[in-house]
């Protein structure tokens, strides 16, 4: 009798630990991510950093060129795999037949299963000459052939969570539009897709923050010139993100120099645009929230 | 009634020891292993990589006792593990850096060089690629991006795509300061903004191999039959030279440079042996079937 008393304090413990920890291991790559990055800010001028040019073995840490490759992949990734995932999550919840639906989640997990290096190989060997072929460019090496790449390593994560939030959609919702005399199509766009709104917002914010992430498949593919992008044509140009730079070049630093400290900054500042975009998604769910709530009472 | 549980969570105890010690790093080679041989780590530059692996299996085969294994990551990833201690032989196709031998010299060690064999660097283009002989000037402009269609070389009326290794590549940086810096420490010319930095000289290949606008260079050991390699001419009006074996070594050909094996202060017991052994004709014999020069055969 004691001694499961004794055991329960001991599960009710771990659990708790365990549920902590989180913050404890978000806190501690926090903390660690200041302490190796930060020193960059005093050892680097300010105008170096914020510089078009990033050379690091001569010196030259412009940070611009870099963040800007991020940006154009990660929205060109983004405005292939938002309607894509959302058109997909709408098919399979609400007009799949039972066995397509049933056919389609598992091959759709199972694409978000596939190693982003084996993508990365597909990239090179399919989309890398396809790219440059079809466009007529100097080289398929590009951020539009990375925008593809990050899109499918995008689309299951937007699907899997949109599709969640669709079928969370009350069934009353569809019967009552449909009495009214909807057809099936207005029931879908007019009714279910705005009630799943929130949901679909925070899926597709979930997928760009995969996105932003994503290293492997865009070192292989973007061609990592780090050419400052200007205008809507860079997203045909060679870019080079801020993953693939940390992944190239930290093997190589030596320990605790100027580019080591950058190398972790560019890290640092990663962490912050994930953490914008997370606070972006669970801000627009409280809101909505908030909304349904006073709209309730 | 709780002994089974006591006697489960006993094994379980166990195994996670058994893990733990599972983890442990096999220790330096210098501290020796005791039962089964020794282990020499070996680590460094991508263009040394395949002469290494071959080295280390050669050697292997005549002395069972001897394991050498081998990684790459490039000379800085094998110089910075050296200072470290976390290998026994660094490779590098580059100098070592003094701040290196400075970090060195902090953790109490003079990093010794050996010349272990040389490489020479070919500039590749596609076989479609009209183009077959550059001036050493010619290639500098292309890849500083003051030329940037095919047609100002000679060639078809393309723009130029520039491939290069990463900057942790000793390839890279001996290119930077021997091609187009001409070997002036003064110089500080800069490879073009939109070079495309590839991670591995697989990318390059695969990349020239597909697309006619490319140009890129890599280590000879590593051209495919595939590849076309451009006859480069030290002067404007040429002789303009091929790379190959010869050309090496007769000093017609002129981007070559020596590759490095560095090691932690002076090298003793089978490290030594082993060092020694590569600079035997036998290995050196290897050198020349990967495509590289021989050392010793100047």
């Amino acid at each position: 009798m004691r001694n499961s008393r004794v055991g329960e304090v001991i599960v009710a413990q771990l659990i708790r630990v365990a549920g902590y920890s989180a913050i404890v291991f978000v806190a501690l790559i926090l903390f660690f991510l200041i302490r190796e990055g930060g020193p960059a800010l005093l050892e680097v001028p300010v105008r170096n950093l914020l510089g078009v040019r990033w050379y690091p073995i001569e010196g030259y840490f412009g940070l611009l060129p870099l963040l800007g490759g991020t940006l154009v992949v990660t929205l060109g990734a983004t405005a292939i795999a938002a309607p894509l995932g959302v058109l997909t999550a709408v098919y399979i919840a609400e007009v799949a037949p039972r066995w397509a639906r049933e056919v389609l989640k598992p091959v759709i997990e199972l694409l978000a299963g596939i190693p982003s290096v084996a993508l990365g190989f597909v990239g090179i060997l399919v989309f890398v000459p396809f790219v440059r072929t079809t466009f007529g460019l100097p080289t398929g090496l590009s951020a539009f052939t990375g925008a593809i790449l990050l899109g499918l390593i995008a689309i299951p994560t937007i699907v899997s969570v949109a599709e969640d939030a669709i079928d969370a959609v009350p069934r009353t919702y569809r019967d009552a539009a449909l009495a009214l005399g909807a057809t099936d199509w207005q029931a879908i766009w007019r009714v279910t897709v705005p009630a799943a709104r929130t949901g679909i917002m925070t899926a597709v914010m979930l997928g760009v923050g995969r996105a932003i992430g994503e290293t492997m498949a865009v070192m292989m593919v973007t061609g990592n010139a780090p050419v400052m992008p200007s205008g809507l044509l860079a997203l045909f140009h060679p870019v080079r993100t801020m993953t693939a730079t940390i992944a190239a070049e930290m093997g190589e630093v030596a320990n605790g120099s100027t580019h080591y400290h950058t190398l972790f900054l560019i890290g640092m500042v990663l962490f912050l645009i994930t953490l914008a975009v997370n606070l972006v998604a669970a801000g627009i769910v409280f809101r909505q929230r908030k909304r349904a709530e006073r709209i309730l009472s | 009634m709780c002994s089974p549980i006591t006697r489960r969570r006993a094994w379980a105890c166990l195994l996670v020891v058994c893990l733990l010690a599972g983890c442990q790093r096999p220790s330096r080679a210098a501290a020796g292993q005791g039962t089964g041989g020794t282990t020499l780590q070996d680590q460094g530059s991508d263009t040394l990589v395949n002469l290494a692996l071959a080295w280390a299996e050669a050697y292997h085969r005549e002395h069972p006792d001897v394991t050498v294994s081998v990684t790459g990551g490039g000379s800085g990833a094998g110089l910075a593990a050296l200072v470290n201690g976390t290998t026994d032989i660094g490779n590098a196709s580059r100098l070592i850096k003094p701040e290196e031998v400075a970090q060195a010299q902090k953790k109490g060690f003079t990093p010794q060089e050996h010349v272990v064999a040389r490489d020479a660097i070919a500039v590749l283009v596609n076989p479609a690629n009209p183009v077959g002989q550059l001036t050493l000037d010619q290639i500098a402009d292309i890849y500083s991006g003051k030329i940037s269609n095919w047609k100002e070389v000679g060639g078809e009326d393309r723009p130029i795509v520039r491939l290069s290794r990463e900057t942790n590549s000793g390839t890279h940086v001996y290119f930077l300061e021997h091609v187009l810096r001409h070997g002036k420490p003064d110089d500080k010319t800069l490879f073009s903004t939109d070079t495309l930095l590839l991670p591995s000289s697989e990318g390059i290949s695969v990349e020239i191999r597909q697309n006619p606008n490319a140009i890129g260079y890599d280590g000879l050991g590593y051209v495919t039959p595939d590849l076309k390699v451009v006859a480069v001419g030290a002067a404007p009006g040429g002789p303009y030279v091929r790379p190959s074996v010869e050309t090496v070594n007769n000093k017609t050909y002129p981007i070559a440079r020596d590759l490095y094996m560095y090691t932690a202060g002076e090298a003793s017991g089978p490290l030594l042996d082993y060092l020694r052994w590569i600079l035997s004709p036998e290995a050196q014999a290897i050198v020349a079937d990967l495509g590289f020069v021989p050392v010793g055969s100047k």
